[in-house]
Formats: structure tokens, C-alpha cells, sequence
């Protein structure tokens, strides 16, 4: 009997061919538009937590403090506190993993005839460890290089391309401000970071070699910041607060003095980035899905409307011994049938959308099968309950005034 | 329950419900139909013929009374009780054919099929016998609007005698044809009732109600004759 009912439904649909195509533009229409925000949002969410990844996990950023001078409060960083013996401490504590200092400087990089300028970062090995960066050939310099000032050098990705092309640059000598660096290394490629910075543009070199030879520094051992990673994400509070408690120690502060420091939670900043890529995710559904929502009303517009104008066979059917839920069923089916059509071509559409957007505007997209099954149940669902009213209605018609309907 | 009437009515009224209270459309009505009779019923328009034969038709229900049909009270059944009596026991035909006009000559009267739950096969193969029957088996695949009224009508006849009922309720069959056609279709249930179908047409025609065994007459709701099919009881004498 369901084939049969389909087979009718299948007929009433193609006896107004343009009337139903028209209904199942709308289901199209909110499909696609929900496959198409979702892909976005999540294809957004993917890049915030690739950055995230690439930043490093569960991240502290220690930064000098301000400093007042005859009354003028300079801002952070202006007065420079923090030391690489301070980092050193900081490595000691026992929620912390790893720990850098950093000192960076911009330089102009000059290797044979190519020159680049981009940013020297003096540092040291802990490095890599804090931002979850590798090598990609070479070796990394030791801590044995950071206490003999060696002139080693690690190239980003894009310094490499930019000095040496399609070369290997390993073993080759740099200059940075005019001192010769052996390169010992490649990064691996890192990427954008959060706010769009080129995060393979950079040199990395010992802390110390930075310090007495390429930058010189305000007072012996002085880095701009520290990089800190606590073990886990639980032991994040504790590392803070525990940081803090060191800092102040080493640095003498009296109890009522302010802190001549700042530590900074990345984590927190990458998570809040994340969140608002999440919830721009649920908003663009959200917005889309009242689309499926207007589609579905269209449904129960025509679905009404193809009961009245079918009165009359309604009644035929009704005398000639259909039940009620005969009637329910074949008009709920008729429904289901223009809302999954619309459906399947909606998602087709959706996703030739969204695989559209990324290729001629490059934007993320990321097209889940979850995305897409959500779509498709909250379409049936749709046909179903718009589905409903109508076939109800029809079901129950009494069958002598149906029957006197012309 | 052989010797059960085929219906069997007793102290039928049926009552509209409108703004101005209830309306009396039939009093008192007393009835028994045997098997393979052949039932005329005649009578002015608003007589109650009409609803009367809704009543028999299971397709309204008394207000009150009683109503036995193939020996079970139509008042106690559901909804789906009264579709399966639809179903098996009547076959309708209406004055304006009422085909579904989308579907082709064989699905139109194999469509009681369908809600018996018969397979697809053995519904063709029942529609094609019955169309032979009427004399259509050329046309099983037309539309129905493309063959002619008699002819529609005789697709009705055949969907009426698909699911073996026992009997044909027609309100007015002939109502929308000529003459000649109106006689081949009354040819046609005469056939039928000599198979043993007990056949209650409604109708206005004189000519028409000739081919009955018996005529009942309905005036302002009640019966006012009922016995053989003469001309004065035709022309409503005595009513």
C-alpha cells in the first residue's frame, strides 16, 4: 500500500510541476543556506584553532612591567625588568614545563646578495618546547650554545625562501647587522597567528648571543619577555600565582608595591577567540535555519491548498472505503516527498555553495557529514510536522460534504 | 445469517443541526431490503432521498434508530469499521462518475483495491476482468477524461463491482447521460442484479425507475410507498 501511496504522490506532485518545484525552492533554499553558514562557522572555528595550536597550549606571556619616571607612568615593557635568570627561576617551578626568554629586535638579514629584514628573536632552546615548534632540517642550537654566545641561527620558513629560494640553507653563513650567523636549522612552517602575523618570518638565535652581540641589552641579561607553559591546563591558575609569588621575590618588591611586571594568559585570549568563533557558528545556523523554517511554511501553504482543490477526490476515496489514516498518510507522504527532493537538492546546492566560496573568495569552509545530517533531519522533520496539519485536515473531511464539494 | 435481511432498518430519523435549531430531514423510516432485490427510489427534491441513501451508504449516521447492514448495527461501529463495510459489502455510483481524474481507467477501479490491501498485481489483473465485464478493455489505459460520459460511467460501475460488494448503492446514475446511454447503463445493473446484487438506485426519471422490481417513495421524510413498480406509484399518486 506505501508503494502505492508513493506512486500517487509521485503523480500529484508531477501534475503541478511548477507549483511544487516552487515549494521545494524554499526547503532548497533553507538547506543550502544551513550547509552554507554551517561550513563557514566551522570552517572559521577550524582556522581559530589551528592558530591556537600553532600559538602553543596552556601559554603564560610574562612582560617588564611599567615604569614611572618623575611622575610619568610609561607603559608595559618601558622598563625592563625581567632578566634570563629570571626565566631560569620560572623553569624551577613545578607547574611549569617549559620556559623562554625572549628578545627580539628587527634586523636587516643579509645572506650573499639577498638581504630580508625581519625579526631576530633571541631565545633559547625551551623555545620550540613553548611554542610546539619543530625542526624541519637541521638541528636546533643547545643550551651550551646560549652559554657560549654562539653565532647560530634557526630560519623561519619565509626567511629561508626569501635568502636562500629553493636552496638548503644549512651550514650557510648569514649576517645579521653585519655579525656572521651559521645557519643550523629550518622551522618547520608555523603559519598566521591569531592577528594575521607572518609567524615564519623570524630568526631565531641565542638569548645571550642577542643580548652582548646583536642587540646589546639595557642591563646585563634584560629579554623584553618571558614565554611560560604551564604543565596542564588545570595547573594554569597555580603556574600564575605561583609565577607571580617568584617574580616579586626575585625582584624585591615590598608588599605594597605594585607588581613591575604583567603575566598574561594566552590561553584565555585564544579561548575567547574560539567561543566567538563558536557562537558566530551557532548564529549563522541559527539565522539559516529560520530559512528551513519559511520553507516549511510553504509547504503547509501549498499542502492546504492541494487539500482544498482535491476535496472531492478526498470524498471519492473516503466512500470507496480509505481510512482515515489512508488519507493522513498519503497526504503526509506527499508532503515528506516535496520537503526530502528539496532537501537532497538543497544540500547538492549547500555544498556546491560552500566548496564555491572557498575556491573563488577563499573562504574556510568545512563541510561536516554531521552538518549535513542535521540539515536533512531538521528538513524531514519539517515536511512532517507542516506536513501534518493539512493531511489532518484532509483525513478528517466528512465524506458527504466532500463528496457535495465542486 | 442467511435469513438476515441484506438491511434492515428500523425507526430511522436524522436530524441537521442548523443556527435555527434542528431540522428533520427524515421521520420514522422502516425498511428491509433483501438480497438481490432491485430498489427504486423516487421522490421531489428535499424528500430526504438523498440522505437516506448516505445513511445506507455509511457515509452519515442516524440520529436515532436503528440500522442493520448485512447483519451488523452500523451504529456501534468506528470510524474504520464503517470504511471496511464501505469497502467490501457497498460499491457506489454517483451521478457525476466522481473518477479521479489523474489516474488511468484501471487504477480508477482498482483504487477500492488498494485500501483492502490487495497487491498490485492481483489488482490489475481484477480491473482488467471487470472492464472486460463492462466492455471497456480497450480503453484501460485512457484517462478518463478522454472517453465519454456513458463510458465514465461504466469505469464507476466496474470500480463499484471491484471488491465484490453485495450491494450498489447509485444516487442519480444516469442523471448526466442521453437516453440511449442512460438505457445501456440500466442494462447494465439489470445484468448485474441477475448475478445476485442487490441494486438501490435513486432517481427521478419515470423511464428509469421501470427497470426496478420495486419502488420505494420518500415524501418530506418519510415513506410514502413502498410495493411493485406501477405507473400511478411512479407518477406518485396517492402520496
Amino acid at each position: 500500500m506505501i508503494g502505492q501511496m508513493l506512486a500517487e504522490a509521485w503523480h500529484a506532485m508531477g501534475a503541478n510541476r511548477l507549483r511544487a518545484f516552487l515549494t521545494m525552492l524554499g526547503m532548497m533554499i533553507g538547506v543550502a543556506a544551513v550547509i552554507m553558514m554551517l561550513a563557514i562557522g566551522q570552517g572559521a572555528q577550524f582556522m581559530v584553532d589551528q592558530s591556537i595550536a600553532s600559538m602553543g597550549s596552556n601559554l603564560f606571556i610574562v612582560l617588564s612591567g611599567s615604569s614611572t619616571a618623575g611622575g610619568v607612568r610609561l607603559g608595559t615593557g618601558a622598563a625592563p625588568t625581567l632578566t634570563s635568570a629570571d626565566a631560569e627561576a620560572i623553569a624551577d617551578l613545578p607547574s611549569i614545563a617549559a620556559v623562554a626568554p625572549v628578545a627580539p629586535g628587527g634586523a636587516q638579514v643579509v645572506a650573499g646578495a639577498a638581504n630580508w629584514a625581519t625579526m631576530v628573536t633571541g631565545t633559547t632552546p625551551g623555545y620550540l618546547d613553548v611554542r610546539d615548534w619543530s625542526i624541519q632540517s637541521g638541528f636546533a642550537f643547545t643550551d651550551a650554545d646560549v652559554r657560549s654566545q654562539t653565532r647560530v641561527a634557526l630560519l623561519g620558513q619565509t626567511v629561508a625562501k626569501n635568502l636562500f629560494g629553493d636552496e638548503d640553507p644549512v651550514g650557510k653563513t648569514i649576517r645579521i647587522k653585519s655579525s656572521p650567523f651559521t645557519v643550523i636549522g629550518v622551522l618547520a612552517p608555523k603559519g598566521q597567528s591569531l592577528n594575521g602575523q607572518d609567524q615564519d618570518d623570524t630568526v631565531l638565535i641565542p638569548v645571550t648571543t642577542a643580548q652582548r652581540k646583536v642587540f646589546g641589552s639595557q642591563f646585563p641579561g634584560s629579554v623584553r619577555f618571558i614565554m611560560a607553559q604551564a604543565t596542564s591546563a588545570a595547573a594554569m591558575p597555580a603556574a600564575e600565582s605561583e609565577m607571580a609569588e617568584l617574580l616579586r621575590q626575585r625582584h624585591h618588591l615590598p608588599d605594597r608595591a605594585d607588581n613591575d611586571f604583567d603575566i598574561r594568559n594566552l590561553t584565555a585570549l585564544a579561548n575567547a577567540a574560539a567561543e566567538t568563533a563558536r557562537v558566530m557558528s551557532i548564529m549563522l545556523g541559527a539565522i539559516a535555519s529560520v530559512s528551513l523554517l519559511v520553507g516549511g511554511i510553504g509547504i503547509m501553504n501549498i499542502m492546504l491548498v492541494s487539500v482544498t482543490e482535491r476535496t472531492r477526490e478526498i470524498g471519492i476515496r473516503i466512500a470507496i472505503g480509505a481510512r482515515q489514516r489512508d488519507i493522513l498518510t498519503q497526504f503526509l507522504l506527499e508532503a515528506i516527498m516535496i520537503s526530502l527532493i528539496g532537501c537532497i537538492v538543497g544540500v547538492v546546492l549547500g555544498v556546491a555553495a560552500a566548496v564555491a566560496a572557498n575556491l573563488l573568495a577563499s573562504v574556510a569552509v568545512v563541510i561536516t557529514g554531521a552538518a549535513v545530517i542535521l540539515a536533512f533531519g531538521v528538513a524531514a522533520a519539517v515536511g512532517v510536522f507542516f506536513g501534518f496539519y493539512p493531511a489532518n485536515k484532509a483525513a478528517r473531511l466528512k465524506p458527504i460534504e466532500a463528496l457535495r464539494y465542486q | 445469517m442467511a435469513d438476515e435481511p441484506l438491511i434492515r432498518i428500523e425507526h430511522l430519523y436524522k436530524e441537521y443541526e442548523t443556527d435555527a435549531g434542528p431540522v428533520p430531514v427524515l421521520a420514522d423510516v422502516n425498511l428491509i431490503v433483501q438480497r438481490s432485490e432491485f430498489l427504486a427510489i423516487m421522490g421531489p427534491s428535499g424528500s430526504g432521498k438523498s440522505t437516506f441513501m448516505n445513511v445506507v451508504g455509511c457515509l452519515d449516521l442516524p440520529t436515532s434508530g436503528k440500522y442493520f447492514l448485512d447483519g451488523r448495527d452500523v451504529g456501534t461501529l468506528d470510524a474504520d469499521q464503517l470504511a471496511h463495510l464501505r469497502n467490501t459489502v457497498i460499491g457506489f455510483v454517483f451521478q457525476g462518475f466522481n473518477l479521479l481524474p489523474r489516474a488511468s481507467v484501471t487504477d480508477n477501479v482498482a483504487l477500492p483495491l488498494v485500501y483492502a490491501g490487495i497487491g498490485r498485481e492481483a489488482r490489475s489483473r481484477r480491473a482488467v476482468e471487470l472492464l472486460a465485464k463492462v466492455g471497456l478493455a480497450p480503453f484501460a489505459d485512457y484517462a478518463p477524461g478522454r472517453i465519454s460520459g456513458g463510458q465514465q460511467q461504466r469505469v464507476a460501475i466496474a470500480r463499484a463491482m471491484v471488491g465484490n460488494p453485495q450491494i450498489i448503492l447509485a444516487d442519480e446514475p444516469t442523471g448526466n447521460l442521453d437516453m440511449k446511454t442512460s438505457y445501456e447503463i440500466m442494462d447494465l445493473f439489470t445484468q448485474l442484479n441477475a448475478d445476485g446484487i442487490t441494486i438501490v438506485l435513486v432517481t427521478h426519471e419515470p423511464d428509469i425507475a421501470t427497470y426496478a422490481k420495486r419502488l420505494v417513495r420518500f415524501v418530506d421524510g418519510r415513506i410514502t410507498h413502498d410495493g411493485a413498480v406501477s405507473a400511478p406509484a411512479i407518477a406518485g399518486a396517492g402520496a
